[in-house]
């Protein structure tokens, strides 16, 4: 277990040097001088000259890649010119925030929506299984970001139960009940659309493995019913359930960009589309090696938790 | 009687784990060196269990996959280059599964017509012609031309299996276990039909499969391949009834018979070598009950056991 | 194409969805000449007007702009842009698939290696960046959004074409000529398109959100154009005074989305052929079981099966898979079913214990007595009680028969535990012992393996221990080694006789080898088409069969040690069980039929010994006797 372990952490080097290369080389699209565009049209011509130095851009384009590289290695994101501070500690504050939010919305997706599909499957055609197909439906079509509106509509402003933006109360909170309190409706808009998902393939999954013939093995040996659905044939869909969980972690990363604007959540993701509006790159190019190396960190959790589960992955 | 196919040392070896650079994890054998030899309308049975290399020979004998050592003459011309369509010409191959050899998507006139055209460059009046008289000859009624390959049943589909090798023109059939998945009433249909076209068109067949009797009763000579290689080769009457390397004898006393007590015929050790790291003298030492240490050090050569027959044995069974 | 469109509508969601978006669609193509207001002349005096106001049907915007207006121009943006996005994304990643699944090897690597590292980013990082270097606009928002989707693609029709291209059609295409270019376009993309259009139907509408919410965002279209999810962003500020602004365009982004993914649903429904068959349905824990009669009870044997009815009901069409089979297993009896592929043999052997797949399988007649107790109407916790432990099942095929994620001793060791309260311990002891009982050395390690690390036979021997596990009266055995090598299942047949004389046990036993019947079977009752035409001592039945069908089977078998020979053959095929023909089922393939048999139903007639159901039996049975 432990060789396989280091043996997917060694494979994960490659991927992540070709996100760090994806991340340079659509950066080096940028139409124009790069300098400029880093800076801003206002930039003046010294800082210009200073950062083309420092980025290497007089330097051959593999020249520059490297130079880049090993910059990064140190920790070094350059400085975000709009907010004149270093990119990783921009990032680093903001990172928590979505941690917290994706991974409520995560644990919340991945439960209800493999329960939904075990339910949905195991009573095929009956009313839980419609009522279930049909919230799917609307679950995987609503837009996450009206969602969240229509969220604020009705629960912070008509209901007034819940806030309606923001981590914390600006005044007297900062506890973790007043961070439920904000959480509640960020996560659960978040969640929607993943929930969904794994769960429409859950049930497929679970309607596909009920099929095998192992499953009839347990029955014909007796196993009581209620064990046939929720050890054999879970334990077996769970392995194609698995890297959909993997899959789905990375929508609710990219969903959490639209739910951090519309609930003002002070995260990454609203960091970035602020970065990119100001158009400053150095910090969308931080923010992005960032969040895709702790996905592809996730990732190898993932896979991690299949081998455990399936014997037959081996190396 | 000519030769109409001669492979003279053919092997196959895969690299198993391989990764994207660097050298493979290890190597495997499929087809250890094998010699065959077919005369022009003879039909030569191979018979063996799952594991053994016989599809894989089959494979490299139609030129779909390019053997690793040694060379392959049909007609008295050398093939070095495994390309299908050069092979094509000369040498057919009829699938196992009939269904899934015929293009779901395409009816049966489309895939006839492709190796007219492919392989003889005929035009449209002539492929009809020549598909009309096919057809005639493995008794299959025109109207199914038009149909999808879905709607025949697997015996109608190994009959356009055939038609089509029939179509290429070749005089040599490779038949890769054509007959297993049909039921026994259909299968004693198709053998009849290959038996009549064989006399008909002066065909030479190499006949692949796991059911000795089938084997049997359509073979004139009959090779016995174990763990890649050949451990007997034989006239098809003999090879059963005499058999000189212990595990044919065991194949034949396995086979069930109506009437003969169940005895298992072998009580050691029933795995395969392992494929990645093979014994080094016969593979067949540790099932063998005539075993001894030559045979666990000494892989045997296939040699002249009299009478036609061959084996590869340091202790083969006497008449 | 029109039998599509049948199976699309019969799933109504798909047909609600299909109508919706289908009016959607005209109104948008219809947009130019509709009579609408310009959609982006401002009017501040107008600002923020309530739906159903004078002149704007929908109410107007912050600049005070027509609502409706901008709605339809919006929506025909953002579909657009979606299809485009769609088809661009599909076109790319299909072509990448084909390639890399066709050609495998070091391509396929070194092409998914790259594919692997586009999914390594949550999509919409890939999408921001893109859109960050090319800067905001809906052209770039539309290249971000195929983009990040080629993945997507790549990968689903590689698997497809791996799959295909290991079919032997590919290889009889190469052997009839054609190159790698023609059986990519010719033989290989037919197959796949069908899973193009599954794949886009069901991403579509996925790809409409993605481009609305760049939109959103307001990396998208830019104004004063504007596509729904720009509408949505610029109302946003606005959302609590005019709460209708943002209502409008997100309502008509889910509207159109549910609508395509109602209709992806439909489409791939009724392109994937395995949902034709009902295939998809999941069996449930006992067969369906809808009996109009129950035959009075016999009170013969151990196992008495009476005139059992077994059909499945797929669509309209009903296929008669057991039609009346009546058969009588005493105890320490070993009974065959012999009968070609179709014949109901199997069928048979499932009923007994309720485990045909249903849907599509009803058991509709008869009954299968268990020491005179019917188990075909038993309650599920009465008949789960005897599975595994009166009456135990052996399967064909041992890899798929057993759990691939449990050790076997623990596989072994539940079949105790579900009928026996004994502690896990004991069980796990129990298991191996059950292990040596079949003759697997080293059997303490090997309950502690898992199946794929097993060779068939030895699977094969799991499957028989498991069937031991509870000392059961009868063992149900079907085709137990047809998947199996010559020499293994010599083995497992010796061992099946051994232990069934050694413990008293009755086995029924499916097959479609007269060689493993002959040495194994104290009788044999022989199948064609759902009934039993002919029932007798196996050598009797062997040597001297009375049905034509049992007779010509026979000499259709050849025997080893007979030498080259021409073989008999039986001309014709076996009826479709969904459409019999009246009387004997076997008159159009044989040739002692006469108009006789061809009329009205023909008994199974003879001796309690011996019976066939034939009026020109090959030899009389009740002479026989």
């Amino acid at each position: 277990m432990g060789s396989y372990i280091v043996k997917r952490l060694l494979s994960a080097v490659p991927v992540l040097l070709g996100i760090t290369l994806i991340v340079f080389l659509i950066m080096a699209l940028i139409p124009g001088d790069p300098a400029t565009a880093i800076l801003g049209s206002y930039a003046t011509p010294e800082n210009v000259e200073r950062l083309n130095r420092q980025l290497g851009l007089d330097e051959p384009m593999w020249k520059q890649y490297f130079i880049w590289l090993g910059n990064l290695l140190q920790g070094d994101m350059g400085r975000s010119f709009a907010l004149n501070r270093p990119v990783l500690d921009e990032v680093l504050d903001r990172f928590g925030a979505t941690l917290v939010l994706a991974g409520t919305s995560f644990v919340l997706c991945a439960l209800l929506g493999v329960l939904a599909g075990v339910v949905s499957a195991a009573r095929q055609y009956g009313l839980a299984d419609k009522a279930i197909t049909f919230a799917v439906i609307i679950g995987i079509s609503v837009p996450p970001f009206f969602l969240g509106m229509m969220m604020i509509l009705l629960f912070a402003v008509r209901l007034g139960w819940l806030p309606a933006s923001g981590m914390y109360a600006i005044y007297g909170g900062g506890d973790l009940p007043d961070l439920l309190r904000h959480l509640i409706m960020p996560a659960l808009a978040l969640s929607v659309v993943a929930t969904g998902v794994i769960g429409r393939l859950s049930r497929s999954a679970m309607l596909e493995v009920l099929r095998q013939d192992f499953i009839r093995t347990a029955r014909a040996k007796g196993v009581h019913e209620r064990s046939v659905i929720w050890r054999h044939a879970l334990r077996a869909a769970m392995v194609s359930i698995i890297p959909v969980l993997g899959i789905q972690a990375g929508f609710v990363i990219s969903g959490a960009v639209y739910i951090e604007i519309v609930f003002q959540w002070p995260g990454v993701g609203r960091m970035l589309v602020d970065a990119i509006l100001r158009r400053d790159i150095l910090l969308v190019q931080g923010g992005v090696v960032v969040v895709a190396a702790c996905y592809v960190m996730f990732n190898i959790l993932v896979d991690v938790a299949q081998s455990l589960l399936d014997p037959r992955i081996k190396t | 009687m000519s030769t109409a196919l001669k492979a003279a040392g053919l092997e196959k070896t895969f690299a198993v784990g391989k990764p994207l650079f660097g050298p493979p994890k290890g190597l495997v054998r499929a087809v250890r060196p094998t010699t065959l030899e077919v005369g022009t309308g003879e039909t030569l049975g191979i018979v063996g269990e799952s594991g053994c290399g016989k599809s894989t020979l089959a494979r490299m004998l139609v030129g779909l996959l390019a053997p690793s050592a040694g060379t392959i003459e049909i007609e008295g011309e050398a093939l070095n280059r495994a390309d299908p369509a050069e092979f094509g010409r000369r040498i057919q191959y009829v699938f196992q599964d009939p269904i899934s050899s015929l293009n779901p998507r395409k009816t049966i006139r489309q895939i006839m017509e492709v190796p007219l055209r492919r392989l003889h460059g005929m035009g449209r009046p002539a492929r009809e012609q020549r598909i009309r008289e096919i057809f005639d000859s493995v008794n299959l009624r025109e109207e199914f031309l038009d149909r999808y390959p879905h709607e025949f049943s697997g015996g109608q589909a190994q009959r356009i299996g055939v038609a089509r090798a029939l179509a290429a023109a070749a005089r040599i059939l490779v038949l890769d276990e054509p007959v297993s998945a049909l039921d026994v009433s259909v299968q004693a249909q198709v053998l009849n039909l290959l038996a009549r076209l064989r006399g008909e068109f002066n065909l030479t067949y190499l006949f692949i499969s796991h059911d000795l009797a089938v084997v049997e009763a359509v073979s004139d000579r009959i090779v016995v391949l174990y763990f890649g290689a050949v451990v007997e080769s034989g006239p098809a009457e003999r090879v059963f009834s005499t058999p000189r390397h212990p595990y044919t004898r065991l194949l034949a006393q396995s086979a069930p018979v109506p009437g003969r007590p169940l005895t298992a015929p072998e009580q050691k050790d029933t795995e395969l070598p392992d494929p990645l790291n093979p014994p080094p003298g016969c593979a067949f030492a540790n099932r063998c009950p005539r075993a001894t240490d030559i045979c666990r050090q000494e892989d045997p050569a296939l040699r002249p056991m009299g009478g036609d027959q061959f084996a590869a044995c340091h202790h083969p069974h006497e008449v | 194409m029109s039998a599509f469109l049948k199976l699309l509508f019969r799933n109504r969601l798909a047909g609600a969805g299909a109508v919706v978006l289908a009016i959607i669609v005209v109104l948008v193509l219809l947009t130019p000449v509709l009579p609408l207001q310009p959609p982006n002349v401002t009017d501040t005096a107008d600002r923020f007007l309530r739906p159903f106001s004078e002149g704007h049907l929908l109410g107007t915007d912050h600049l005070g702009r027509d609502l409706l207006s901008r709605l339809l121009w919006g929506t025909r943006l953002s579909l657009a842009v979606g299809f485009a996005a769609a088809i661009v994304a599909a076109v790319l990643g299909a072509a990448v698939g084909i390639i890399a699944g066709y050609f495998g090897g070091r391509i396929d690597n070194t092409i998914m290696r790259g594919i692997d590292m586009l999914m390594a980013f949550p999509y919409i990082l890939l999408a921001l960046a893109i859109v960050a270097a090319l800067g905001p606009g809906l052209m770039n928002a539309l290249i971000a959004v195929a983009a990040v989707n080629i993945p997507f693609f790549a990968r689903n029709i590689r698997g497809i074409t791996v799959g295909l291209a290991g079919k032997e059609f590919v290889d009889a295409a190469r052997l009839a000529g054609l190159g790698h270019g023609r059986i990519l376009l010719f033989e290989l993309l037919p197959n796949v398109v069908p899973v193009i259009v599954i794949a886009m139907s069901t991403t579509i509408g996925w790809m409409i959100l993605e481009t609305a919410g760049l939109s959103f965002l307001g990396l998208g279209s830019q104004p004063p154009q504007a596509d729904l999810g720009s509408m949505l962003g610029e109302a946003r500020s606005a959302m609590i005074t005019a709460p209708h602004t943002s209502v409008v365009p997100g309502a008509m982004i889910l509207l159109i989305v549910m609508s395509i993914n109602l209709l992806g649903d439909g489409v791939r429904d009724a392109l994937d052929p395995r949902l034709k068959s009902g295939a998809l349905s999941r069996p449930m824990a006992a067969t369906l079981v809808e009996r109009e009669r129950v035959p009075e009870a016999r009170g013969e044997g151990l196992l008495d099966i009476q005139e059992l009815q077994t059909q499945f009901h797929v669509g309209r069409r009903i296929y008669r898979a057991v039609d009346g089979v009546s058969l009588t297993l005493e105890p320490g009896e070993s009974l065959g079913i012999i009968g070609e592929s179709g014949s109901g043999k199997s069928v048979t052997a499932l009923s007994v214990m309720g485990l045909v797949a249903s849907p599509p399988g009803v058991i509709t007649g008869g009954a299968a007595r268990y020491k005179g107790q019917d188990l075909i109407g038993a309650k599920y916790p009465r008949l789960r009680s005897l599975r595994g432990d009166r009456i135990a099942y052996i399967f064909q095929d041992p890899l798929s028969t057993l759990h691939p994620l449990y050790r076997v001793g623990d596989q072994l060791a539940e079949a105790i535990l579900s009928h026996h309260s004994v502690s896990k311990a004991e069980a796990m002891q129990r298991a191996v012992g059950l292990l040596e009982d079949v003759r697997i050395p080293n059997a303490e390690n090997r309950a502690r393996a898992y199946p794929h690390e097993l060779s068939g036979g030895m699977r094969q021997r799991v499957g028989i221990a498991m069937a031991l596990a509870n000392e059961p009266d009868i063992i149900i055995a079907d085709e137990p080694t047809t998947a199996l090598d010559v020499t293994v299942q010599a083995q497992i047949l010796a061992l099946l006789d051994d232990l069934r004389r050694d413990r008293g046990l009755a086995i029924l036993f499916i097959t479609h080898d007269f060689g493993v019947v002959g040495q194994l079977c104290d009788r044999v009752a022989v199948m064609y088409a759902g009934r039993i035409v002919e029932e007798g001592p196996t050598a009797e039945v062997l040597d001297d069969p009375a049905h034509p069908y049992t007779a010509r089977l026979i000499a259709c078998v050849p025997e080893l040690g007979q030498g080259r020979r021409e073989m008999a053959a039986i001309p014709g095929l076996p009826p479709a069980v969904d459409n019999l023909p009246e009387g004997c089922a076997f008159a159009p393939r044989c040739d002692k039929a006469t108009p006789a048999c061809r009329a009205g139903d023909i008994p199974l007639a003879g001796t309690e010994r011996r019976r066939v159901r034939c009026i020109h039996p090959e030899t009389d049975v009740e002479a026989v006797a």
